[in-house]
């Protein structure tokens, strides 16, 4: 594969960066770093989401299988002694076979659409309340805590939290093979046959694209970079909570996510993760901060960050449907066109 | 033993039967067509062949080959190319990726370049067009595209349905034009047609479907002149 320049000069400022950001905020480097390993970890996650949700195959679901990911491997490690080494592999076995599961007869049925949407907004509430009922394992809507290894810092434990300058580079590698993986399927003849699909199912069988595997494969797929994703996320906070890692709300901003950045190029979704982060984090800085809103509301205060963010998604979505990428690729394109 | 072969097929969706132990055959070479009234079961018929439907009973075959086994994505690899109602073309795509799609198959991958300096000539509207996204051009260089599509996965048997909805007269007289230049081109044509006069005008032999039956079935010119067809399709 030829490296484009432009991205060698972006890979080489990613690796310098927490360099940088050690030297310009030697106070607070360990914040600044936790703010940047987030982006990438969620980066990689809504990369592996828009894999298949831009081709029209919308799940609300993907909170399952960042779940499954974090949950199974943490699971394996705390009571089975498995390292994540294997754990993680496992994990994302046992998310791929329930994303087939649930793939193979609703394609087979052509269910799409907002059905499809329902079917998996349906999974993620089942996961969810598995992790919930089996409260002596996972500690259920409180959560749980992988076992701390040695001083934090471990191969075998995939532990790595403890030193943010690891952590970093990890997350860096997991963003970096996410978006490896999304170049090979966008290189590929199935990406054509997905797009095709896409648009006309009927006529792209017509054509002899067997719609059902390829939806089946690009779900697989998808399902097993959430896995991964989540099982990387859950190592690196070391805990994991229905409410952080798996369920409905974490499946909603995936979409979200990547919908703001734009889930038909490859950067869309991580500058998605670049902006909702940002955006999550600034707001509920200032609203802490705040001295006159603090005294208006008190500690309720803290909430209303969030309700802003979900105002802010909504309007975002209706007025840059393609996203933050795609619609500035879009006026690049007119205004080189017009001038 | 014939191209295409049905024995007392039978199709319908859920409770309703559109078609009714229909038995039909199509020679190597030749160009058919089916006429009939809307609701006669002629889109059902061509959905069979092609796997979008599964027949409920009887046979049918593609060179000895049975077909009620395969599934849609394979019915093409039979040599069986279906340009559905509507042309269903990827709108969002341009018309040289619609063509690409066409040789989708690995098996027509190879031979790309020749097929599509074929249809290319066949329709040079579709070369001047052809980084020009398929929803936005007009109907009847829709139906070109469609066509075109079909040929490229180089088929022996084309299955054409309705080509000429929503055309102007003067496109459709062309349509029928390219109807008779690609069976004279050596490809094998089934044709579903409710423009009676000039699709008898363009094949060689005819089946009169009604009410998912196979009312009558000869060769063109003596449908044209039978009483039936005259009465029911013409008005005389």
């Amino acid at each position: 594969m030829k490296l484009n320049p432009a991205y060698a000069v972006g890979l080489a400022a990613l690796v310098a960066l927490p360099f940088a950001i050690r030297a310009v905020f030697p106070g607070s480097e360990k914040y600044y770093l936790h703010i940047v390993i987030q982006m990438l970890l969620w980066a990689q996650i809504y990369t592996g989401w828009a894999l298949m949700g831009r081709f029209g195959l919308t799940s609300l679901g993907h909170g399952a299988f960042t779940g499954i990911g974090a949950y199974v491997t943490v699971m394996l490690w705390n009571f089975a002694g498995l390292t994540p080494l294997i754990g993680i592999p496992v994990a994302i076995v046992v998310a791929v076979a329930l994303a087939l599961l649930i793939g193979y007869p609703s394609f087979l049925q052509r269910i799409r659409g907002h059905y499809f949407a329902l079917l998996t907004l349906a999974m993620v509430e089942f996961v969810r309340l598995c992790i919930v009922g089996l409260r002596d394992f996972t500690g259920g809507s409180l959560g749980t805590q992988p076992a701390r290894y040695g001083d934090g810092i471990s191969f075998y434990a995939v532990q790595f939290e403890a030193d943010r300058m690891i952590a970093y580079f990890v997350a860096l590698a997991v963003w970096l093979a996410g978006i490896l993986v999304w170049v090979r399927v966008d290189r590929s003849m199935d990406r054509f046959a997905l797009e095709a699909l896409g648009q006309d199912e009927e006529a792209a069988a017509a054509v002899g694209i067997n719609v059902t595997r390829e939806k089946l494969k690009i779900t697989a797929l998808s399902a097993a970079m959430c896995a991964f994703g989540g099982a990387i996320f859950a190592q690196y906070q070391m805990y994991i909570g229905p409410d952080t890692i798996a369920g409905f709300g974490v499946s909603l901003n995936i979409v979200f996510g990547a919908v703001a950045g734009g889930i038909g190029v490859m950067l869309g979704p991580t500058i998605g993760a670049l902006f909702t982060q940002l955006l999550s984090e600034g707001l509920r800085m200032f609203f802490q901060g705040s001295v006159t809103l603090n005294a208006m509301f008190g500690s309720r205060v803290l909430s209303l960050d969030t309700l802003i963010y979900g105002v802010l998604l909504v309007l975002f979505i209706i007025h840059m449907p393609r996203g933050i990428v795609g619609t500035a690729m879009e006026y690049w394109r007119k205004h080189k066109r017009g001038s | 033993m014939s191209m295409l072969e049905l024995h007392g097929v039978c199709a319908g969706y859920g409770g309703f039967r559109a078609l009714n132990d229909i038995s039909m055959a199509v020679e190597v070479g030749e160009s058919v067509a089916v006429i009939g009234a809307n609701g006669a079961g002629k889109t059902t018929l061509l959905r069979v062949i092609s796997g979008m439907l599964p027949a409920a009973a009887g046979r049918l075959s593609m060179e000895g080959q049975d077909l009620r086994t395969l599934p849609a994505h394979k019915v093409l690899s039979t040599g069986i190319a279906h340009v559905p109602e509507n042309r269903h073309l990827f709108p969002r795509l341009t018309v040289e990726q619609n063509l690409r799609l066409g040789a989708f198959l690995p098996s027509a991958r190879a031979r790309f370049p020749e097929r599509l300096d074929y249809v290319y000539g066949l329709f040079p509207r579709l070369k001047e067009r052809r980084l020009q996204f398929a929803g936005t051009m007009s109907g009847g260089e829709q139906q070109m595209c469609a066509i075109g599509r079909a040929l490229m996965s180089g088929p022996k048997l084309i299955l054409l349905d309705e080509p000429s909805t929503g055309l102007a007269p003067v496109v459709v007289q062309q349509v029928f034009e390219l109807v008779r230049k690609i069976r004279d081109d050596g490809y094998t044509v089934l044709i579903v047609e409710q423009n009676v006069t000039q699709v008898l005008a363009v094949v060689d032999r005819a089946y009169l479907l009604s009410v998912g039956r196979v009312e009558m079935s000869g060769r063109s010119a003596d449908l044209l002149a039978s009483e039936a067809v005259q009465k029911t399709y013409l008005g005389l």
